[in-house]
């Protein structure tokens, strides 16, 4: 980590303001995920009411809220990652690609080799680098050789702008790495399995503040390829790596729109006085 | 005035001790609670120690002590007539019989003068100790309550110093515990050496043949005696590895199952029936494995054309294997259930099944545990005895074989010692180089398991 490039707020700001107002992203391109009246009942008590949200393809969209907002549940529901939850039940429709994921007839283990999660503390196995990142190929059989497999792992890993900090010791343990590095290790493990969606459940909530910017520009690289959608509990983030933005509240959806709309001008005074850091 | 009535004085005392303490460091408070240091209730812990501690050492003392004390008085005072060229053994008899005398018992000798003037100045002598004790006592535990009040003072740091004591009696009933076990093995070492000087350790070690009959008297023939342990080491080997080849994959998969697959309904009952396995006497285990599983595979074995001896290492090692089921299961259910949720959830993301998740991440992770769950699950089986003492027998062969009779080191220190012993002749001493035999393999299996437990503990934090 000889250089670093660290941008403040400002400079980040600017750049997204100028991004979300651009024609090219103002036309809303096709949407990855459709849900509609997604309810999330953990046994008796119900976390989530009635969400109707629409995921934008390519982008990063964030979700925010207080904690227990039911933000967390909403992303774990897309990939159901849920479903390891005793006594979790979910109704409604979640659409991927125009498929409900929830159908009987849909495989968790291909919906999750399509939709890849970031957990909010970073959880490398207890195996080498190299076998972290390998771990998703190896299960999914994506790759036919060797050859093959290493090529997947070094591209994951430069991807996840990991390669040159690890690229010499591919066999030592993955938990030997530092916090920031761990998630991007993380984060090359889930772009291994070559998904369309990533989830990130505050991914830098474990991380300290130079960490967390490699990772916000990070995101601001995988945005191109992958639809990205964040929870986070720091707004700032959300105006910096995001160009849509959902607001949860007591399990409800607020509003959504573009960040720049809900952080300049939102329609909802709820989301107003969140902002302004009236409650919170 | 007997040690119970003494004790439970000086038990009233202490109590005494602790509300004087604390009423008097609230009198020194002049009623300011907060003036004083410490909580009252700490200055009465403070009295209490002071009139407890030497007091109760004292008698403690005195109990460990006094048959020896009024034992040497009462032999220095004996008439010359009674001892007249007698050895320390006839000695202590005539002390025994005095003792009798004394507490109206039947003696094994005729009752003349002399012994029943020993008798009463036995008595007397016992009485006169008990005095002394319960003046000293009282005098020591008042004293302590003296000094102690006399101690407090609103500036005086009564929960440091108790606090302190209490440390210290924790420090002192971990030390006892070492002591007691470094005893036990100082009286196997000393013993063993013993042995040592009969039979030489390398025909001991090494030996194939183990025959401890040793003759009693000269002209005897044929029972010279061997003892090589390894026939015996082989047996026990064999037996621990039928059991663990029972128990570490019925114990690993039911833990597996218990922690990854069952409901929580099912684990909240099957949970607690394992481990009322490891609730049932170990000498049950040996009826149904003398009863029942032995002949139950004999009879196989016959059957199938094999012959199998109605005692077989076969029998022993599997109903052993039974009873560490839940020993195996209860420690690697610990161990994975310890694998944190963030691996499973990882895999799961990654879109693993479950089966992938628990043997590609869970188990990996959790294998240094399960490896040291099982070394202490074959320390276990090695030290077991009702076993085989009842389904393995006692042919010492050396012999691989699970459907022939083998004996095993515990099973031979039991026969060794059962029944009436010389304290001098190999074949009994022959039980305490085994046990230490045994001690070194167990220890060395659980250090080992331990070593590898911390090595990788901290692995996936």
């Amino acid at each position: 980590m000889t250089q670093m490039n660290v941008k403040t707020d400002d400079e980040i700001l600017s750049e997204n303001s100028m991004t979300a107002s651009s024609p090219v992203t103002q036309e809303a391109p096709r949407p990855t995920f459709v849900t509609r009246g997604v309810d999330v009942f953990y046994g008796d008590k119900q976390a989530l009411f009635g969400i109707d949200l629409d995921v934008q393809a390519s982008g990063v969209t964030a979700l925010i809220g207080p904690s227990g907002c039911g933000k967390s549940t909403f992303l774990r529901c897309m990939n159901r990652m849920n479903d390891t939850i005793d006594g979790c039940r979910i109704s409604g429709q979640i659409l991927l690609d125009g498929e409900d994921i929830y159908d009987d007839q849909v495989d968790v283990v291909h919906l999750r080799a399509r939709v890849g999660i970031v957990f909010q503390k970073p959880n490398p196995f207890p195996k080498s680098i190299y076998d972290n990142v390998a771990y998703g190929p190896r299960i999914h059989g994506i790759t036919s050789s060797k050859s093959e497999l290493d090529d997947l792992v070094k591209h994951s890993l430069e991807k996840a702008g990991l390669w040159g900090e690890v690229a010499d010791r591919l066999d030592e343990p993955g938990t030997g790495l530092s916090g920031g590095q761990q998630q991007r290790l993380c984060i090359a493990r889930a772009i291994a399995v070559q998904p369309t969606v990533i989830l990130m459940d505050e991914p830098c909530s474990a991380l300290d503040p130079i960490a967390t910017a490699r990772i916000e520009d990070l995101m601001g690289e995988l945005r191109e390829q992958f639809t990205i959608v964040i929870v986070t509990h720091s707004m700032q983030q959300a105006a910096r790596v995001s160009q849509r933005t959902a607001f949860f509240h007591l399990g409800e959806l607020v509003e959504v729109g573009a960040t720049a709309d809900i952080f300049s001008n939102p329609v909802e005074q709820r989301t107003q006085d969140y902002i302004t850091g009236r409650f919170g | 005035m007997s040690h119970s009535v003494l004790f439970l004085i000086l038990a009233a005392l202490t109590f005494a001790g602790f509300f004087m303490g604390r009423k008097r460091a609230v009198a020194q408070a002049g009623g300011v609670i907060r003036s004083l240091h410490s909580r009252p209730n700490y200055y009465g812990y403070l009295v209490a120690l002071w009139c407890g501690i030497p007091a109760f050492a004292l008698l403690l003392l005195w109990v460990g002590l006094e048959s020896n004390v009024v034992d040497t008085l009462l032999a220095a005072s004996l008439p010359d007539s009674l001892t007249a060229g007698m050895d320390p053994a006839s000695l202590s008899l005539l002390l025994n019989d005095i003792h009798n005398l004394a507490a109206g018992v039947a003696t094994s000798r005729d009752i003349n003068e002399a012994m029943a003037g020993a008798a009463d100045h036995y008595n007397d002598l016992r009485e006169t100790g008990l005095l002394a004790l319960a003046v000293v006592a009282l005098g020591v535990a008042i004293g302590g309550i003296l000094v102690g009040s006399k101690l407090i003072h609103p500036d005086l740091r009564a929960r440091a110093k108790v606090e302190r004591a209490i440390n210290r009696a924790l420090f002192i009933c971990s030390l006892l515990a070492i002591m007691i076990t470094v005893g036990i093995v100082m009286s196997l070492l000393f013993e063993s050496i013993r042995f040592f000087g009969k039979v030489s350790p390398f025909d001991f070690l090494f030996g194939l043949e183990w025959s401890p009959q040793t003759a009693l008297r000269a002209d005897q023939v044929g029972s010279s005696g061997a003892f090589g342990a390894l026939p015996l080491l082989a047996g026990t080997m064999l037996i621990s590895f039928i059991a663990m080849c029972v128990a570490a994959p019925i114990g690993l998969l039911s833990a597996i199952y218990l922690v990854e697959y069952a409901p929580r309904k099912v684990r909240a009952v099957v949970k607690p029936l394992l481990e009322i396995l490891a609730g049932i006497p170990t000498v049950v285990y040996g009826f149904f494995a003398a009863l029942t599983a032995a002949p139950f595979i004999r009879d196989v074995g016959t059957s199938l054309g094999l012959s199998v001896s109605s005692e077989s290492a076969l029998a022993a090692g599997a109903v052993m294997g039974i009873m560490i089921i839940p020993f195996v299961s209860s420690l690697s259910d610990d161990v994975i259930n310890a694998v944190p949720q963030s691996m499973r959830d990882g895999s799961y993301g990654l879109g693993a099944t479950q089966s992938e998740t628990i043997l590609r991440v869970v188990l990996p992770a959790a294998l240094p545990g399960i490896v040291g769950s099982m070394l202490l699950a074959v320390s276990r089986a090695i030290g077991e005895t009702m076993i085989v003492v009842m389904a393995a027998g006692l042919a010492a062969n050396l012999t691989a074989n699970p459907l022939e009779a083998v004996t095993t080191v515990t099973v031979q220190i039991v026969t060794l010692l059962v029944g009436d012993q010389e304290f001098d002749s190999a074949k009994t001493l022959a039980a305490f180089a085994l046990g230490l035999l045994l001690f070194c393999i167990t220890l060395a299996l659980n250090v080992v398991a331990l070593m590898i437990v911390n090595r990788y503990r901290e692995q996936y934090e």
